[in-house]
């Protein structure tokens, strides 16, 4: 379903084909490029270091792009990601986008960021009653503890009926926060199985 | 615009450039005020005055769209006898009750109809709410809380409108239609009221009107952008009707250019409305079903719609059908009423907020909170705190180490002492999810405009998505109700939950998205996509997740994953995502034709009617019935699409007029009146009627309110303040305080005070501010700046304090710091229950917050000096002090209120 990686190409290459070409002689001193050569404001490729014309752009070397969207407000930016090895290197703003034209704000351009910050918490964490400290926790036997907690106190507070004989079928034992940030197809789940357990306390942003 | 949705402004620039004129209304100075025509600030919570103002001047001087509006609006229907506006009862509407704060609304209705009020006024006795435990706190009586129930769930075109005996006058001249009640009710906002009531000088005021109507008629369109500066207070929806009642006037709705323009602020929140992850809501905007309303099947569709309404509402059983075919496929029968029954029932307000107090209570035992920072970002953080600490478990999904996952260890009530880590029975279960990248789906963005992300990598280590642990955690609950032959357990046996894997043994979102589509479940089309909600059924021949949605796998293919290039197609851009319903880009725009069909200009031409081809055509997908002739009338009495006439363009409408005047639907107030904010240091200067007499209060020790206008103590807190995001945050910062590039750009808490506050209370630039409210102080670094400007208001100075609140205590994010919301208390607006959270009162003080156990005498020593008690600021009807109650309630109020005087 992914883009092929778009070839690399641009202003930029030729510049950096000749600089990898250059010596250091009295020849290269930047003025003397600038003076002799095709860039005589001194704007493109004489003020080029030996150390830039060495670099290359990580969207250049991606093995591919996907196209997806920025997680941030609602205006919905289209956005590149470029994946190398499996990992995300670099996500881009996409020019196809009839409505942000390839333009992304500081959050959107820092979503890499959001997808490899040294900060971000990617393992399960557990805290006992009464605990002081997380505990590690294995993801599927916390799924299973979960499932667990869920249908023993459905069972608990469950409502038939109210008082006077009519229809309820629902707990308000238990409550759900969130949504806005998550798919229309997350929601759809979410939605429906709350609903099906009889939990009708579900909320999200849209309500805050 | 410009800070929290930068990149839509471009299109802002853009207008500018080709001369459009660009005004900004807000209290604050922003990057959107640096490149508009005119700034204009404005004190926060005034907006009623402002926008009424603005229509009395449309009225006044002749600016509206005199064929617009008699041709696409209620301007011409008459009203009852039995209205009577706030003029003529200081403050509030025919109906009020104030023993319960709430309208019986059938005075509003057009007259000759015979509808029932959508807040099902006059219902039957009202049940008892059994499971709230000690109850009382709130103070609510029953009846209002069962209204609370009510509300948007109808996307406010009301219910159950026969409009068979409807009558109108086409010369808007009789003293009782829309159009004169119009008048009168807003010939009291005078650009003299703006001035002492918003802060806005008369000739600026003025600008602001000359540019609204020079820009708006048959060449030119005006359009309004908001956002939840409109929407967090106890009148927020009245804002959006003053908006809307110019933008009708002025005949620039559904229209290219015109519109009113939510700017929402999460990639999905348009699609978690949608398809919500409400309480009130099912998917589509169909009502959950309420205990005394919605018995059977048949109760339930009475109350959406009747059959001799205009419009597409009249096909609810369709829509409900589908969706209970969805869930509960061929257990689904024409028999049961397709399981209608195994839905629960609401009883009430089941909203966040309630649900935090019950949690108080200890009637709730387990919390989801998935992608959302509550301990931070919603209203009065430290009841959010204190009532995570009483649940049994608590399961926190998100991407980092967010406040409210790690509330038992370092909430700021640990270091007053108000919470002991070792007394929190929480068990706290951290799930780390998936990012945008590493899972498939579709956000639905602010222009209800659907796009598909492909998947680029796998989650890290434990990191899923919500789609696949709710597939698990469905799977696993079913497992452990297998075989059980408990009543109650057969919603849950009888769900579809069947979807299809990848190869990483992950659900498939494409198949949940083809759910939502919909399709034929019988015939030569079994098992194909549906392409319209106009093909759904009744009768349990088709299924769909969520009728407004269907369309988006039309022709079986993914609607929502088109990604031809804007460059390649036309300024619409139809054919990049898709927007509901029917990849329509502008809602009702059938009114951007004349009523003969014609554009109105050829410059505003948008869809029109072809007349040699039968059929309404133009740049968008026509939102009418697409071959009906603008000059078709339909027969007295036929209801449904076929009862539009050619010339009725809002098709969502009972009536498929524009409501200049709301007959049904709200719950407070058939037109915007102004009312001061729950906390404001003036007083409402148009009658007694201090605030929203149908706003929710929750009168509770834990959420005591300072003194507003003349009360006594008023004066401790003096000063108004409004909070804001800044570009380089999120919302709570659970996306933005953790990336160490953001957080860099914005490390630290401050708050915005003018030059003229700063003398007044001592303030130093860079140096410490603590703000004090009733329910908590905090600090912030202080920023003295002219971006905020003092605002003569009623004869004297009001000053405001900004305060950007992504940010909180704890431990985990690169960045931390006290978080506005803390200071505000809750009280909610009567139809969406949605919290005042962006203007209240307060007192600011040079230096730092007291920290442990003083922070807490400080906050009770300003409460004392303003005699604080919990009755502060909750008299729903000013001058009553038993109203919005119930006398009980209030007796044993004041019962409490006596014990801790004690």
């Amino acid at each position: 379903m992914a883009a092929s990686p778009t070839p690399a190409s641009g202003p930029g290459q030729d510049d950096r084909a000749r600089g990898g070409r250059l010596r250091r002689t009295l020849l290269n001193w930047p003025v003397v490029r600038q003076l002799t050569g095709s860039d005589p404001l001194g704007r493109g490729s004489a003020s080029v270091s030996e150390r830039t014309a060495g670099l290359t752009a990580r969207t250049e070397t991606a093995d591919r792009v996907v196209r997806s969207v920025c997680p941030y407000c609602a205006v919905g930016c289209g956005q590149r990601v470029y994946v190398k090895d499996e990992k995300v290197v670099q996500i881009e703003g996409d020019p196809d986008s009839p409505v942000s034209r390839g333009r992304l704000c500081p959050k959107g351009a820092a979503s890499e960021n959001l997808v490899n910050s040294p900060k971000r918490q990617t393992a399960v964490l557990y805290r006992r009653p009464g605990g002081t400290e997380w505990e590690s926790l294995d993801v599927d036997v916390a799924t299973d503890m979960i499932a667990d907690r869920v249908v023993a106190t459905r069972a608990r507070t469950w409502q038939d009926t109210d008082e006077q004989g009519r229809r309820l079928n629902r707990t308000l034992g238990l409550a759900g926060l969130g949504g806005a940030t998550l798919d229309n197809e997350e929601n759809y789940l979410i939605k429906k199985l709350f609903t099906a357990i009889g939990a009708v306390q579900i909320e999200n942003q849209a309500r805050i | 615009m410009a800070e929290c949705h930068p990149v839509g402004f471009q299109w802002v620039m853009e207008a500018k450039q080709r001369g459009a004129t660009v005004i900004h209304v807000d209290p604050r100075y922003t990057r959107t005020s640096a490149v508009a025509d005119l700034h204009v600030p404005l004190r926060a919570g005034s907006d009623i005055v402002f926008l009424g103002a603005i229509v009395n001047h449309i009225l006044s001087t002749g600016a509206w769209f005199e064929e617009y509006v008699k041709a696409y609006t209620n301007a011409a229907v008459i009203l009852r006898e039995d209205f009577q506006d706030v003029d003529d009862l200081d403050g509030v509407f025919s109906g009020y009750d104030p023993e319960t704060g709430t309208y019986d609304t059938s005075s509003w209705n057009y007259d000759g109809v015979g509808a029932q009020s959508s807040a099902g006024a006059g219902e039957e006795e009202t049940l008892e709410n059994s499971d709230r435990g000690a109850g009382g706190d709130s103070g609510e009586s029953e009846q209002s809380e069962k209204q609370r129930g009510a509300g948007h769930e109808l996307g406010g075109h009301g219910a159950d409108m026969g409009l068979s005996g409807m009558h109108r006058d086409e010369t808007l001249q009789h003293p009782r239609c829309v159009f004169q009640v119009l008048k009168r009710h807003y010939a009291r906002y005078t650009p003299e009221l703006v001035e002492q009531v918003c802060g806005v000088p008369p000739e600026q005021f003025a600008k602001v009107c000359e540019a609204v109507t020079a820009n708006s008629g048959r060449e030119r369109t005006t359009a309004w952008v908001y956002s939840v500066g409109w929407t967090h207070h106890t009148v927020g929806i009245q804002y959006i009707r003053g908006a809307a009642i110019i933008q009708l006037l002025l005949g620039n709705m559904g229209r290219p250019g015109g519109g009113i323009m939510a700017l929402r602020g999460h990639a999905s929140i348009q699609g978690s409305t949608d398809i919500p992850t409400l309480f009130n809501l099912l998917p589509g905007y169909l009502p959950m079903p309420t205990v005394d309303a919605h018995g059977t099947l048949p109760d339930y569709l009475a109350t959406i719609s009747s059959p001799d309404q205009k419009g597409f509402w009249t096909a609810a059983d369709a829509y409900t059908v589908s969706l209970l075919k969805a869930w509960w496929g061929d257990a689904a029968t024409a028999e049961n009423d397709f399981c209608f029954d195994h839905l629960p029932r609401l009883t009430g307000d089941h909203g966040t907020y309630r649900t935090v107090m019950d949690m108080l209570e200890d009637t709730i035992e387990g919390y989801f909170v998935l992608g959302q920072n509550p301990a931070v970002g919603s209203a009065h953080g430290k009841m959010q705190r204190l009532a995570l600490a009483h649940l049994d478990w608590l399961v926190v999904r998100d991407l980092n180490l967010i406040e409210t996952a790690t509330f038992w260890k370092d909430s700021p009530e640990i270091e007053t002492g108000e919470l002991r880590t070792e007394d929190i029975g929480t068990e706290v279960f951290f799930l780390p999810a998936a990012t945008h990248v590493e899972k498939e789906g579709t956000f639905t963005q602010t222009h209800r405009m659907l796009q598909w992300r492909h998947k680029a990598v796998e989650p890290p280590g434990d990191c899923r998505s919500e789609l696949q642990f709710f597939f698990e955690l469905g799977r696993k609950i079913r497992e452990r109700l297998a075989g059980s032959t408990l009543p109650r357990d057969r919603p849950v046996l009888d769900l579809t939950w069947d979807y299809p894997l990848d190869e990483h043994g992950e659900v498939s979102a494409d198949a949940v998205l083809r759910e939502i589509n919909g399709y034929h479940l019988t015939g030569e089309r079994a098992g194909r996509p549906l392409s319209s909600y106009t093909e759904m059924t009744a009768d349990g021949a088709t299924s769909g997740g969520c009728w407004i949605y269907t369309g988006v796998y039309a022709d079986g293919v993914n609607q929502a994953d088109r990604r031809k290039p804007g460059r390649d197609q036309h300024w619409v851009a139809p054919e990049w995502g898709w927007a509901w319903p029917a990849n329509r880009r502008t809602l009702y725009n059938r009114a951007s034709a004349d009523p003969q069909g014609r554009p109105w200009s050829e410059r505003k031409a948008y869809v029109w009617w072809d007349e040699e081809a039968g059929r309404w055509t133009g740049h968008d997908v026509p939102d009418f019935v697409a071959d009906k002739a603008p000059s078709y009338r339909p027969e007295p009495g036929v209801g449904g699409p076929d009862g539009l006439a050619g010339d009725d363009p809002f098709v969502m409408q009972a009536d498929g007029k524009g409501w200049l005047f709301a007959p049904t639907g709200l719950l407070d107030g058939p037109m915007p009146a102004h009312y001061e904010p729950q906390e404001s240091p003036v007083s409402n200067p148009l009658y007694r009627q201090q605030a929203n007499p149908t706003r929710q209060v929750f009168r509770r020790e834990d959420n005591l309110q300072n003194p507003s206008g003349d009360e006594a103590g008023s004066e401790v807190y003096p000063y108004v303040f409004t909070t804001y995001r800044l570009t380089e945050h999120h919302t709570a910062g659970g996306m933005s305080r953790w990336l160490p590039y953001l957080a860099e750009l914005q490390p630290e808490f401050f708050c915005e005070v003018s030059p003229e506050l700063a003398a007044e209370r001592g303030l130093e630039h860079l140096g410490w501010a603590t703000i004090t409210s009733a329910r908590t102080a905090i600090e912030a670094r202080v920023l003295v700046t002219d971006r905020v400007v003092p605002l003569r208001v009623g004869g004297r100075v009001i000053h405001q304090v900004g305060l950007p609140y992504h940010w909180g205590v704890g431990g985990d994010a690169l960045v931390s710091g006290d978080a506005a919301n803390d200071l505000f208390g809750v009280t909610l607006d009567a139809n969406v229950h949605i919290q005042e959270s962006k203007v209240a009162s307060c007192d600011i003080r040079p230096g730092r917050r007291p920290t442990g156990p003083a922070l807490l005498e400080h906050v009770d020593a300003h409460r004392r000096r303003a005699g604080v008690t919990i009755l502060t600021g909750n008299e729903v009807r000013s001058g009553d002090p038993t109203s919005g109650g119930g006398a009980a309630a209030v007796a044993e109020v004041r019962a409490k209120e006596h014990t801790s005087d004690e």
